[in-house]
This record gives structure tokens, C-alpha cells and sequence, in this order.
């Protein structure tokens, strides 16, 4: 048995030295699933304070009287498009073409940077209209919900202009690659979240 | 000018209580002479390159450690000028504001400040070695969480000389805690010293789970784990899905508050019970996660103290599970009398009843690990034996407080304090201070003196049961929590002056557990074998402080506790040498200045908004995102440790030949 044990460990040694910055990599992208799952909770938190306080409008205006349904759904569109773009980016990085790569980046960033200033757009309105994140609870849930979502696509835009300069300097290489395949995740997260905040508040607001 | 100045200092510190002024003038002190040593001694370097910097999991469990027990001597005075005060019947050594804030500062230290960053610190000191890893999986990440707490302690903190500390009660109840009626600055401090650190936790969280799944040597299946790891893993896992809840339970009373939000407000649709319902849903799964590696623990010392393998393993694990599982769906017994109606509370009572099974399994299983074992009294199997008792007693009163109808006639009365005090000091505190004798050779090199141990061990068991036993009788003579005085007529004032005494025992404990590692530090028996307690886990196989890289050769493991299999197969004689050819250089994380940088850029972010300074929070969050990018453009994060270093330093320990 100890001979078992001598040839497990020079295997497993010539394994750590071979793939050792390998699986560091691949750990991250584990950990960053797991991070994933405590923003899914965050959302969560704030959707079901969002569903409780939906109704406490305290004399204001409502949700069917705010929202404007061509502008939300142009940014569902918007941001749809670039989740599709950040994923055709990934495939761009599996073809090992870095340009093609940071092109597909640029377009997505551009989609999620047209969608914040529609969201910007729409807040500003709203606050035109007398309805502030102060008018009552129902506003106060929203505007923190949406604007978390927001917030959340405005640091994965910096985030991304950071990973193109990487890109450009680096290329591609086992480390940019989690970098990327983090991001997109990201984005695509991002993206999963619109859907609820579509339906959930937007749908079922004007409805 | 000089008016203008004088106003400001007037509303920027706390003034007009000399308790107060003898605080600001010890900690001025203090700073001057931690300075005056640095300076003086040229320390600087050697502070930032070998702890400011370090991203080193045993010297970060150090410095979470020795901040939580700095931690626990404040939250104990905020105890100890508690039953002062509750001495006898109108005393007026302090105010009633005062003791507000008094209260709520000792609940938030104690569980956030002290005992989230002692487990942390045993999380640290422990796991990578007891898995046979070389760090923890995200070894930046985890200084960069070290600091978040450090930085998010010291601005809570800070509240109590400047501005005013919060005293809305240890989990901000609004409508209390809003403006309308906590318009001081006291609650924003609060809410930033949490949420700063808050986010530590949840990496630290994130970062054990992936430590556990991936880096266990191999050979280690899950169920070939040693129980202290399991009870980390589940731990973690109730982090990821607790904290974030409080992060937006604070922020959403941060919007409130800040941006005039109407979330928990009485005006303007507001719902204060909202609010109750969420941090409950963190705060109850927050005792389970200081709770279970203190189960850990004890698994761990009951079974080398007894010299048996642990009774039950797998029944331990399903425990621990299980339990991480239910301490979710238990929330709603902290407000039965919230009025939400016969069948809500029943289902929540009916879960609350149900973690007493898995507890009670593990405690059978202690037990028939301690029958016809070989026990050892040494200190951390005397803190353990200890805890049984008293943890049986805590949790059969927690199973009376979850009988929802009598609930209304416990609730928020002294009845409630004695009980969870009974479960976090008989399960928590002792459970980690029996981890800390346990563990503290490994990580120093020497055992904490026996006789000034048995000392402070007394002084905390008998002051325990002094100290909250009568509060037991208290709550049911009617003594409500919070109150800061009472009346002769009450009929409570013999209880209390028990219940005082009982406090300073435990605080006397205190001051010779202090007393014990500076002696011990000197006189400390030295621990040369690396394995002091004959212990049965893989951190026992490496020497006492462990090298850097913790494993000169990573272990293989094939069975439970194969350490002690192992010592056993060669009847205990010392472990053979490991020749040089087997040596090899060793891929290690790079220091980093980033991480301490990035979370003082937090604290003065937060430190911005709670004084609305819009110019200090906005620069401090630019501060943190630079710090992020400037990580982000690091590549030159790791290093090999030369060979010829990893072989000189194993055979000055007498491992390699």
C-alpha cells in the first residue's frame, strides 16, 4: 500500500506542476459561479421587497400610470441583443481570434451602455413626472431594484473596457480566458435578472 | 473661525460623559505608543511585509483572532457597564441614552465583531491544514476580507468618540432606527461598519466552500473529512445564502435613511415588518453559522481527547447539514408575537423544534465517543465537557421559547436573554476557546499554561451560571430586556446584584485567559513533536508553527483520520524522514498591498456617508475602484518557492534527509 501511495503522489505532483496555473484558473470560474448564487439572493431579497411593497403606493402614482411600455421594451431588446453579442465574443475567444474577440466586446459594451442611458432616461422622467425614489414605498422598491440592476450593468461596463486593454496587451492566454468566461457570465446573469425584472415588474406592472 | 471650529468639534465628538473622556484619552495613549514602538524600533517593514500584506491563511487567522479577542474585551465592558448599571434598583451610573447605546453596540460586537472574526480565525488557522492544502483556495481574497472586517470594526467603532453610537438596539429595529427616530449619525455607522464588513464575510464564505470542494489532498473523499472541515463547509454554505440578505436588509435602511426611501418608514406606505422579516432571515442562520464549527470543534477534541474515532460520523454530517438546511425556515420565532396568525407560527415553531433533533444527535454522539474512551483532562477537553451541559440546558429553554403561545409570555423578557446567552457563550464561546487551546500550539509553538487556564476555566463556568441563571427567574418575575433601571418595589433587585457578580467572574476569567498567553508566550510549555494532544487529523503531521507552505509533500490520504491510522501502523514512532529527492519547489501566492489599501478606501467611503460628506464618500469609492482595476492589471500574482529553500527549511525541522 505505501508503494500505492508513493506512485499516487509523484502522479499527482507531476499534475500539480503540469496544470497547477490551470486549475487556479478553473477554481475562479467555480468561485465565481458560487458568487453568482449570493447575487441571485441579493436579487431575490430585493424582488420579494419589491412583490410586498408593490401595492403600498400611499396615494401616488402606480405602476401602470409610470412606466412607458416602448422604452422598457426597447431596453429588453437592447440588452437581450447583448448577451447574444457576449456570447458570440466567447466563441470569437474559442477560435483563438483576440480581434474578433474585443470587437464583439465593444458591441456589447456599446448595447449595455445604450441600455443604462434608456434606464437613466426613464428615471429622469419619472422624477420629471413627481415620482421619486421619496413619493412612497412602492417607488423607493423599485427605484432600488431596477436601479441595482442597473448599477450591476454599469460596473460590468467598466469591468469590460478593463478586460479589453488586458486583451490587447495580453492576448489571449489561460488567464484572460477565465477573465472572459467570467464576464460573460456575468452579463448573461445580468440578462437572466432583466427577464424577471421584465416580467415581474414591468409585465405585471402595466398589466 | 475659532467658534465655527468649536461647534463642529462639539457635534463631531462625543462630548459631556467622563466615561467617554476616559476612553478618548486611552485611546489616544494607546495610538501614541503603538506608534512610539513602531517608530522607535524601526518595525514599519517588517509590519507591512510580514502582516499588512500577508496573504498568508495561518498569520491572517492570527490577526483575526487576536482582533476578535480585542473585540471581546470591548463588547465585555459594554457588559460589565451593563450589570452596573442593573446592579441594584436606580443606580444612575449611566444615562438611559447611554445604556441604549451601551446595549446595542455589546450585541453588534459580539456576534459581528467577535465572534464572526474568531471563527473566521480558526476557519483560517485550521482548514487549509486539516485538508492537507497549501492556502485557501483564493488566498488575496482572503486578506482582502480580513481588511473589510478590520476596516468595518474600526468604523463602527469609532462611533462611540466620534458622532455618537448607534442605539437603536443590536439589529435596528425601524421605525427606531429611521430618521424620525434616530436622527444622529449613529445608525449610519452601523449600517457601514456592518455592510463593510459584511461583505468580507460573504467572500470568506465563498472562498471556504471552494477551498473544501478542491483543495483537499488527495485521497480525502467528503466522507473521509474530519468533522471540524464539515462543520466549516456547512457553515459556508449558510453564509452564501444569509449575508447577502443582510446586505440588502442594511442598504435598503441605508436608502431610507440617506435618500429620504419609504421602505420601513410609518409614512408613506412604509412597513416596518418588512424589515424585521428580512434580517431575521439572516440573523437566525447567523447562529447556526457561528454555531456549527463550534460543533466542529468539539467533534474534533472529543475524539483525540478520548482516543476513539468519532461515534456517528455520518450522523454527524447528515447533522450538520440538516441543520443548515432548517436554520432557514425558523426565522419567524424571533417576532411570534408579531401577530401573523396561529398557522404561520406553528409551522415556524414546529421548525424550530426540529433543529432540537439533529442537536441532540450530536450531542449522543459526543457522549458515546467519550464512553469507555481514554479522556485526557486538559483545557480544551475541559471547555468541551463544559459545553455539553450547558448547551443542553440553552437549548431546552430554546425549545420552550418555540412553543409559539408561551412565546408571548417569554418574549423580549429576561427569560429570552439568559437563553441565548446560555447557547452563544455555552456553545460559541466556549466551543472556539476550546478550539483556541486546542489549535494555538500548531499555529505558535507552544500550549497555553495549564494552571492560569484552569483558573480563567473556573472563573467563566462559575460565572456563567451565576450570571445568567438568575436572569432565567428574572424574566419570569416580569423583568423586561432593554430596561436600564427598575424600582426597589419590582421585587429584582437580589437577582440582579447575583447576576452582576456572575458578569465580573466572567470578566476576571477574561483578565487571566490575558494573563495566560502573555505568561505562556514566556514559560509556555514548547511544542517540539508537532503533535502535543496525539491528535488524529493531518494538521498534527506538520510541524508546530508550520513552514510557509504548510506541506513539504502533499499528503495521501485513504481513510478517516489517517493521520492517526498512520501512527498507529508504526506504533507511534516519530515519522520517518522524507528524502530531498522527493522534495520539489512550491507555487505560492505573492503579498499584496492591495487588499489593506482597497478596504481603507471602504472605511472611508463609509466614513463619508455617514457624515454625509458626498466629496469623502465618492472619492473613497473611487478609491476602491481603482484598487479593483489596479488588481484587475496584476499578473504577477504568484511565485515558486526555490527548492533549495523548501529542503533547508525541512531539514532544520529534522523532515527531510
Amino acid at each position: 500500500m505505501q508503494h500505492a501511495i508513493e506512485h499516487n503522489h509523484s502522479k499527482h505532483a507531476a499534475d500539480s506542476h503540469d496544470h497547477g496555473h490551470h486549475d487556479q484558473e478553473s477554481m475562479k470560474v467555480l468561485g465565481f459561479w458560487i458568487f453568482l448564487v449570493t447575487d441571485c439572493l441579493l436579487f431575490g431579497t430585493l424582488f420579494a421587497t419589491y412583490i410586498v411593497l408593490k401595492g403600498h403606493v400611499d396615494g401616488g402614482p402606480t405602476g401602470k400610470e409610470l412606466f412607458e411600455i416602448p422604452g422598457f421594451v426597447a431596453e429588453t431588446f437592447i440588452l437581450l441583443t447583448s448577451s447574444f453579442t457576449s456570447g458570440l465574443a466567447v466563441l470569437a475567444m474559442n477560435k483563438g481570434k483576440v480581434n474578433q474577440l474585443i470587437g464583439w466586446l465593444i458591441v456589447t459594451a456599446v448595447l449595455g451602455a445604450s441600455f443604462v442611458g434608456l434606464e437613466i432616461n426613464e428615471f429622469v422622467n419619472m422624477v420629471h413626472e413627481g415620482a421619486t425614489i421619496s413619493t412612497s414605498a412602492f417607488l423607493t422598491a423599485f427605484f432600488t431594484l431596477v436601479g441595482t440592476h442597473g448599477l450591476h450593468v454599469s460596473v460590468g461596463l467598466i469591468w469590460m473596457i478593463g478586460l479589453m486593454v488586458q486583451l490587447k496587451m495580453r492576448g489571449i492566454t489561460s488567464v484572460t480566458r477565465r477573465k472572459i468566461t467570467v464576464i460573460s457570465l456575468y452579463w448573461h446573469f445580468l440578462d437572466v435578472v432583466w427577464i424577471f425584472l421584465f416580467t415581474i415588474v414591468y409585465l405585471m406592472g402595466v398589466m | 473661525m475659532y467658534a465655527s471650529i468649536k461647534s463642529f468639534a462639539s457635534s463631531f465628538f462625543v462630548t459631556g460623559d467622563p466615561l467617554i473622556y476616559g476612553a478618548d484619552v486611552s485611546i489616544v495613549l494607546t495610538s501614541i505608543a503603538v506608534l512610539f514602538v513602531l517608530f522607535y524600533f524601526k518595525k514599519w517593514g517588517w509590519l507591512w511585509r510580514e502582516w499588512l500584506t500577508t496573504v498568508d491563511h495561518k498569520k491572517i487567522g492570527i490577526m483575526y483572532l487576536f482582533a476578535s479577542l480585542l473585540m471581546l474585551f470591548r463588547g465585555g465592558v459594554d457588559a460589565l457597564l451593563m450589570r452596573t448599571q442593573l446592579a441594584l434598583p436606580n443606580v444612575q451610573f449611566l444615562q438611559a441614552d447611554h445604556y441604549n447605546a451601551v446595549f446595542t453596540t455589546h450585541g453588534t460586537i459580539m456576534i459581528l465583531f467577535m465572534a464572526m472574526p474568531m471563527m473566521f480565525g480558526l476557519f483560517n488557522m485550521v482548514v487549509p491544514l486539516q485538508i492537507g492544502a497549501r492556502d485557501v483556495a483564493y488566498p488575496f481574497l482572503n486578506s482582502v476580507s480580513f481588511w473589510l472586517f478590520f476596516f468595518g470594526a474600526m468604523l463602527f467603532n469609532l462611533s462611540f468618540v466620534i458622532g455618537g453610537s448607534p442605539d437603536a438596539g443590536w439589529l435596528s429595529y425601524p421605525p427606531l432606527s429611521e430618521m424620525s427616530g434616530s436622527p444622529g449619525v449613529g445608525e449610519n455607522f452601523y449600517i457601514w461598519g456592518i455592510q463593510i464588513s459584511g461583505i468580507g464575510s460573504l467572500a470568506t464564505g465563498i472562498n471556504f466552500i471552494v477551498t473544501i470542494l478542491k483543495m483537499r489532498a488527495p485521497g480525502m473523499k467528503f466522507m473521509k473529512m474530519p468533522m471540524f472541515t464539515w462543520s466549516v463547509f456547512s457553515s459556508s454554505i449558510i453564509i452564501i445564502f444569509a449575508f447577502p440578505i443582510l446586505t440588502v436588509t442594511l442598504a435598503l435602511l441605508f436608502i431610507d435613511r440617506y435618500m429620504g426611501g419609504h421602505l420601513f418608514t410609518m409614512d408613506g406606505g412604509g412597513f416596518p415588518m418588512m424589515y424585521i422579516n428580512l434580517i431575521w432571515m439572516w440573523g437566525h442562520p447567523e447562529v447556526y453559522i457561528v454555531v456549527l464549527p463550534a460543533f466542529g470543534i468539539f467533534s474534533e477534541i472529543v475524539a483525540t481527547f478520548s482516543r476513539k474515532r468519532i461515534f456517528g460520523y455520518k450522523s454527524m454530517v447528515f447533522a450538520l447539514l440538516s441543520i443548515s438546511i432548517l436554520s432557514f425556515f425558523t426565522w419567524v420565532h424571533h417576532f411570534f408575537t408579531m401577530g401573523s396568525g396561529a398557522d404561520v407560527n406553528v409551522a415556524f415553531a414546529i421548525a424550530t423544534m426540529a433543529i432540537g433533533i439533529p442537536t441532540g444527535a450530536k450531542v449522543f454522539n459526543w457522549l458515546f465517543t467519550m464512553f469507555r474512551g481514554r479522556i485526557r483532562l486538559e483545557q480544551p477537553m475541559m471547555w468541551t465537557l463544559a459545553f455539553i451541559p450547558c448547551f443542553v440546558v440553552g437549548g431546552a429553554t430554546g425549545v420552550m421559547l418555540a412553543v409559539a403561545p408561551a412565546d408571548y409570555q417569554y418574549h423580549n423578557s429576561y427569560f429570552l436573554i439568559a437563553h441565548f446567552h446560555q447557547v452563544l457563550i455555552g456553545g460559541v464561546v466556549f466551543g472556539y476557546l476550546a478550539g483556541i487551546y486546542y489549535w494555538w500550539p500548531k499555529l505558535f509553538g507552544f500550549k497555553l499554561n495549564e494552571r492560569l487556564g484552569k483558573y480563567a476555566f473556573w472563573l467563566w463556568n462559575i460565572g456563567f451560571y451565576v450570571c445568567f441563571m438568575p436572569q432565567y427567574a428574572l424574566g419570569f418575575m416580569g423583568m423586561t430586556r432593554r430596561v436600564y433601571t427598575y424600582g426597589w418595589d419590582m421585587g429584582w433587585g437580589p437577582l440582579n446584584l447575583v447576576s452582576t457578580i456572575g458578569a465580573f467572574l466572567m470578566g476576571i476569567g477574561f483578565v487571566f485567559q490575558v494573563w495566560q498567553i502573555l505568561y505562556s508566550v514566556k514559560y509556555g510549555e514548547r511544542d517540539t513533536t508537532g503533535d502535543p494532544w496525539n491528535a488524529r487529523t493531518l494538521e498534527w503531521s506538520i510541524p508546530s508553527p508550520p513552514p510557509m507552505y504548510n506541506f513539504a509533500v502533499v499528503p495521501v490520504v485513504d481513510e478517516r483520520d489517517s493521520f492517526w491510522e498512520d501512527k498507529e501502523r508504526r506504533d507511534f514512532a516519530p515519522a520517518p524522514p522524507v528524502p530531498v529527492s522527493k522534495l520539489e519547489s512550491i507555487h505560492m501566492p505573492k503579498n499584496s498591498g492591495v487588499p489593506i489599501i482597497f478596504a481603507a478606501c471602504w472605511f472611508i467611503a463609509g466614513f463619508g456617508f455617514v457624515f454625509d460628506w458626498k466629496w469623502m464618500a465618492f472619492s473613497g469609492l473611487a478609491g476602491v475602484g481603482i484598487s479593483l482595476l489596479v488588481r484587475s492589471f496584476t499578473y504577477d500574482t504568484d511565485y515558486y518557492v526555490p527548492l533549495e529553500e523548501v529542503i533547508e527549511t525541512e531539514k532544520a525541522a529534522g523532515r527531510a534527509v
